[in-house]
């Protein structure tokens, strides 16, 4: 599971769909893997658009990765050898971290999740469907 | 506007239309195709230029060509007259050109010797540029039509066009060799085909850096396709068997490496798709996919097949840490309609895609007791196409909707469920009998 999933992925128990809380899930106990990967900025500066980057510190934070800032990068063009930098980081960090193995856990319900060989699992047990 | 002749594959006829409307929409050209023939692989469109003729037959799958069109006609004669009249204003744009000749015969061919003479006929192009069999400038096409009778080969076309080549499509760039199945690195049973996937993500509108979501995505068909196109991919299945493959080297990230789109693919989750764990707020663009309908296996959704039996089981506790929290705890699986499934995914879609996104899915249907009301509807979502692939005693259907603002009133309703209609899977394995209907 790439660090970017993260980003996209919430609880998957119909009562926390819309709980502020729930997003992100809390990460915990987590084997991370670099893999190398073709880098594009333009891929990276297009993605920013989407992310709720409070998120990305959140999920950085409990990985112990202190050192995003607290507001998303804006204004970032590729071309720049300022931007370059930190597309460069971004790249690493969300296309590159792979989370092999680890608990995702929800801070609205408590329900936990596991990711296992790098494939996050969000199947629920019944009385939570 | 100007004439352009569209040469299509032989495959597929039904789909044509949509593949290409779909193209020319997602580049903002408005095209009129409503005389189509599916009897006949060419066709005249009007366009603004070369660069909308290039647009819509680049990503093409079903296209195979697309030429300015200089002139027409039944014979060789009447073809240079067309020529001539209509495109004498042309000859002088290309005059310095380096060029060659083409010739595309359907069911039927000429010699080497009378292509040549041919060529020849038309040295009243009074072209002076250099000929070039490699990277010309220009490519000039004759393209026939032969109409075969019997076993006797057609000795003689019954119509000719002579054009200017302006764009291949991606079919004769060879992509349906490349997503070979065969050559595949990870398949498995559900995996779908090269070329009906590829359509389907054109007909879905997939382009450059817009994020398309299969909920039902196995060994990842559509995603790989769907990259192809530029697509950012993300699945999801209820089996974590198909996602996560046979090894390192043959699993749904093999595939993509395999095609150079590695940063194209976000990740396969194992979820449920009535239980989704994708954030409301995260935009998906487009939806294509093949549900389950459980020919291969019955349709499953997360849940306790006896709830009775099961209640009670959340207290379990194992070494001293709640059963279900465990990492190898399985959760159990219940049967499922493909009905209810179908409603789910048309809400899934209507809640989810912006507006103007498509969700495109396979849906199987028994012919004997087809009825048109039996597709599923949604009040937000307007259904475009439905088109029909059909084997002996049911067809499976590629069901294209567009998600619709509010000013759009469709109805919500599912045949499926309100006339009774036997689950597909039933059917098929009683051989579509009468008895089983």
């Amino acid at each position: 599971m790439k660090f970017l999933t993260t980003n996209f992925v919430t609880c998957a128990v119909k009562g926390c769909l819309s709980s502020l809380e729930a997003f992100p899930l809390k990460y915990e106990d987590c084997q991370l893997v670099q893999e190398e990967t073709e880098y594009k900025p333009e891929f990276i500066s297009h993605m920013l658009e989407r992310l709720e980057w409070n998120a990305i510190v959140q999920v950085a934070k409990d990985l112990g990765n202190d050192s995003l800032p607290a507001t998303k990068p804006e204004g970032l063009d590729p071309i720049m050898e300022d931007s370059q930098a930190v597309l460069k980081d971004l790249h690493t960090l969300l296309m590159e971290t792979q989370i092999v193995e680890g608990k995702m856990s929800c801070r609205n319900c408590g329900h936990v999740y596991h990711i296992k060989n790098s494939i996050p699992n969000f199947l629920l047990p019944p009385h939570l469907c | 506007m100007k004439d352009y002749l569209i040469y299509f594959a032989q495959a597929y006829p039904n789909f044509r239309r949509a593949e290409i409307e779909s193209l020319a929409q997602l580049h903002g050209i408005s095209i009129d195709m409503s005389h189509h023939d599916e009897q006949n692989p060419f066709l005249i469109v009007q366009l603004e230029n070369d660069l909308q003729a290039q647009q819509i037959m680049e990503r093409s799958v079903l296209g195979r060509g697309i030429y300015e069109l200089w002139g027409q006609g039944k014979d060789l004669d009447e073809l240079h007259a067309s020529v001539k009249e209509s495109s004498h204003d042309k000859f002088e744009l290309y005059k310095q050109a380096s060029f060659k000749f083409d010739f595309i015969g359907y069911m039927g061919s000429r010699s080497n010797k009378t292509k040549f003479a041919m060529i020849e006929s038309f040295s009243f192009l009074a072209f002076e540029g250099p000929i070039r069999m490699k990277n010309p400038d220009e490519i000039f096409t004759v393209l026939e039509e032969y109409k075969v009778t019997g076993n006797d080969k057609a000795t003689t076309p019954e119509r000719m066009w002579f054009g200017r080549q302006i764009q291949l499509s991606a079919r004769v760039g060879n992509i349906l060799d490349k997503y070979d199945l065969r050559r595949r690195k990870y398949i498995g049973t559900t995996s779908f085909d090269a070329e009906l996937s590829l359509v389907s993500c054109n007909i879905a509108q997939v382009d450059q850096g817009k994020f398309t979501y299969d909920p039902f995505a196995g060994t990842g068909s559509f995603l790989v396709a769907a990259a192809n196109y530029g697509g950012i991919s993300i699945g999801s299945d209820i089996d974590i068997r198909t996602l996560r493959g046979k090894s390192d080297q043959c699993n749904i990230k093999a595939n993509f490496n395999q095609y150079g789109t590695s940063l194209q693919f976000v990740d396969v989750l194992t979820m449920d798709f009535t239980n989704n764990a994708l954030r409301q707020s995260l935009c998906i663009d487009t939806i294509v996919c093949d549900p389950p309908y459980g020919v291969r296996e019955g349709l499953k959704v997360c849940g306790a097949k006896d709830p009775e039996k099961a209640a009670g089981r959340e207290n379990v506790v194992i070494d001293g840490e709640k059963a279900h929290l465990r990492r190898d705890f399985i959760q159990p699986k219940k049967p499922y309609q493909l009905s209810n499934l179908l409603d789910d995914l048309l809400r899934f879609s209507a809640s989810r895609l912006p507006v103007g996104g498509r969700l495109a899915f396979w849906m199987p249907t028994a012919n004997d007791d087809f009825e048109i009301n039996q597709i599923p509807q949604h009040a937000q979502l307007e259904l475009i196409y439905n088109l029909e692939q059909e084997f002996n005693k049911w067809s499976r259907r590629l069901l294209v909707y567009v998600k619709r603002d509010e000013s759009y009133v469709g109805q919500t309703s599912n045949g499926l469920k309100s006339q009774g209609i036997k689950d597909f899977r039933e059917r098929y394995f009683n051989g579509f009998s009468e008895k089983s209907r």
